[in-house]
């Protein structure tokens, strides 16, 4: 038995919307480097819908899964719902992760978050 | 597949197979039993004592076989503090980067009420006697010093050690589970009292290890039970393992010079290659480590994603990331020579055997360097490292 799920694997292997947005409309980074978990998520927003997310992460297999899936939920979606992105929601699209790890699904939520709230900040929209 | 863990535990040597094998089928009696069906069971394990007795230099009545490294560890700390209890003296000396199940005994000894010092094991990862001599205290009534380190490979000076605590008369204990087999060892000329060892790292069976103790030390019992063992450990003995493991750590005593140059050879060239990987460090001495040890940090890189990425290109190999211990904390061993969390998150840990090629090493070379730079292309460590953002540590 393999410590990650087949779809966290291929996540991790095939990482989808990796890189940076230049001229991002929100940039959310969380986590530190003693943690060994850092993660940056950029955000391009047209009309309050992502049009397009990317990714840069240090971290662990599951960060780095987490980080894939998390973009490719967000992409195309209005902001409303993205605000209501759960960490679980990322954890069960990669048909689940240890629980030690359950943590790496927790940073891509709060990089989502921290990167609408700077989106927030810079434009004035509430989101 | 290239087996790269070694140290983590090794395959079974063929001849240790076969007298395992052969001694499940043919010869399963219960070494305590009287008939001589059960008395050919006690021949065996007696001469695997005898067998393992000479590789380590001591007498066979000093080999009490347990079930591995960690109950060696364990009965080993356990009695000195009993014996040292009794007689007032409650101060154990020891190192910040032992194995957990000498430092998590020592722990125990602690909340009991015993004074641990854990000596500073300096930046290449080697201790100094004079260190060792200068925590010895009137009520000192344990040294335990690991022969070599588990996860950066550097071997200690156990002689000079093991003749501090001769002249001061202090119980000198060693984890010598990464160096039996590897590297020659004699207790008696290096004044051990006692030491534990694993059959599983010298390709020996797993759930198979000795703890010897030199003759007058009284052993404290970890397992109650039966007589087995002059008493020392109870449950019927194990004498396929046992006696495979005196096979396979015949084995590898014999052929510790011819592997070792070998070995290190190789360990040698990895060393040399991966050591070009920019902002790079190996960990431990570069002389004073096991012929098949190589740890590695990677700046800006973690350790899990760099484990996972190699098994998907047919390498196995170890990390001290936090990730990979199920803890939040990086390796308290690359902390101990003072590799900040940053970048002991980014640690590699390959441990190479005689089968090792130099095709194999330069396969690693490759297939660390391209995982290493390809987990920096997306890594905002690595980016804030190279824009200036952050300062390089290594």
């Amino acid at each position: 038995m393999a410590l990650y799920s087949e779809k966290l694997m291929d996540h991790f292997r095939h990482p989808r919307n990796v890189g940076s947005i230049e001229n991002a409309d929100g940039v959310g980074e969380v986590g530190n480097a003693k943690c060994g978990d850092i993660m940056k998520i950029y955000l391009k927003i047209n009309n309050n819908v992502v049009e397009d997310a990317k990714f840069e992460t240090f971290g662990c297999g599951s960060a780095i899964a987490s980080s894939s899936m998390a973009t490719e939920l967000i992409k195309g979606k209005p902001l409303g719902e993205v605000k209501q992105l759960t960490n679980k929601a990322v954890a069960e699209a990669l048909d689940g992760m240890p629980p030690h790890k359950m943590h790496c699904s927790v940073l891509a939520e709060e990089a989502i978050l921290a990167a609408l709230k700077d989106y927030s900040e810079r434009t004035g929209n509430a989101v | 597949m290239i087996y790269a863990d070694n140290a983590a535990t090794s395959k079974m040597s063929e001849a240790a197979i076969n007298t395992m094998v052969a001694l499940m089928n043919e010869n399963w009696g219960n070494a305590s039993s009287l008939y001589g069906f059960g008395q050919n069971a006690k021949e065996i394990l007696e001469k695997a004592r005898k067998d393992t007795a000479n590789v380590i230099g001591c007498k066979e009545t000093e080999i009490i076989f347990t079930s591995g490294g960690s109950e060696a560890d364990n009965q080993a700390i356990l009695s000195a503090a009993a014996i040292g209890k009794a007689n007032g003296k409650t101060h154990i000396v020891s190192t910040a980067f032992e194995h957990h199940a000498v430092l998590h005994t020592l722990h125990k000894l602690k909340r009991e009420g015993f004074d641990i010092t854990l000596l500073d094991v300096h930046s290449n990862g080697i201790i100094i006697p004079k260190e060792v001599e200068a925590s010895i205290k009137d009520n000192t009534c344990l040294v335990t010093v690991m022969y070599a380190n588990n996860e950066i490979g550097t071997i200690q000076p156990i002689k000079e050690i093991g003749e501090i605590c001769k002249k001061k008369n202090v119980l000198f204990h060693t984890d010598a589970v990464q160096a039996v087999g590897h590297i020659p060892i004699n207790v008696n000329t290096e004044n051990i009292d006692m030491l534990s060892a694993s059959a599983h790292k010298f390709k020996g069976p797993k759930g198979v290890g000795f703890l010897y103790a030199k003759t007058g030390i009284n052993l404290s019992n970890i397992i109650e039970g039966g007589a087995q063992e002059r008493g020392k450990r109870a449950g019927t003995e194990n004498v396929p393992g046992i006696a495979a493991a005196a096979v396979a750590l015949k084995e590898a005593s014999e052929k510790i010079s011819e592997n070792k140059e070998h070995i290190s050879k190789i360990r040698n060239r990895i060393i040399e290659g991966l050591s070009k990987i920019p902002h790079s460090a190996l960990n431990g001495d570069t002389t004073n480590r096991l012929p098949g040890n190589i740890s590695f940090c990677f700046e800006g890189v973690e350790g899990e994603s760099l484990l996972l990425l190699l098994d998907d290109k047919g390498i196995c190999a170890s990390s001290g990331s936090a990730c990979t211990s199920g803890s939040l904390d990086p390796s308290h061993v690359l902390l101990a020579i003072g590799r900040v969390h940053d970048v002991a998150h980014g640690s590699l840990r390959l441990s190479i055997d005689e089968t090792i090629t130099e095709k194999d090493a330069d396969y690693i070379i490759r297939s660390v360097t391209e995982t290493v730079e390809y987990l920096r292309s997306f890594s905002p460590l690595w980016k804030d490292l190279t824009t200036g953002k952050k300062e390089f540590i290594l």
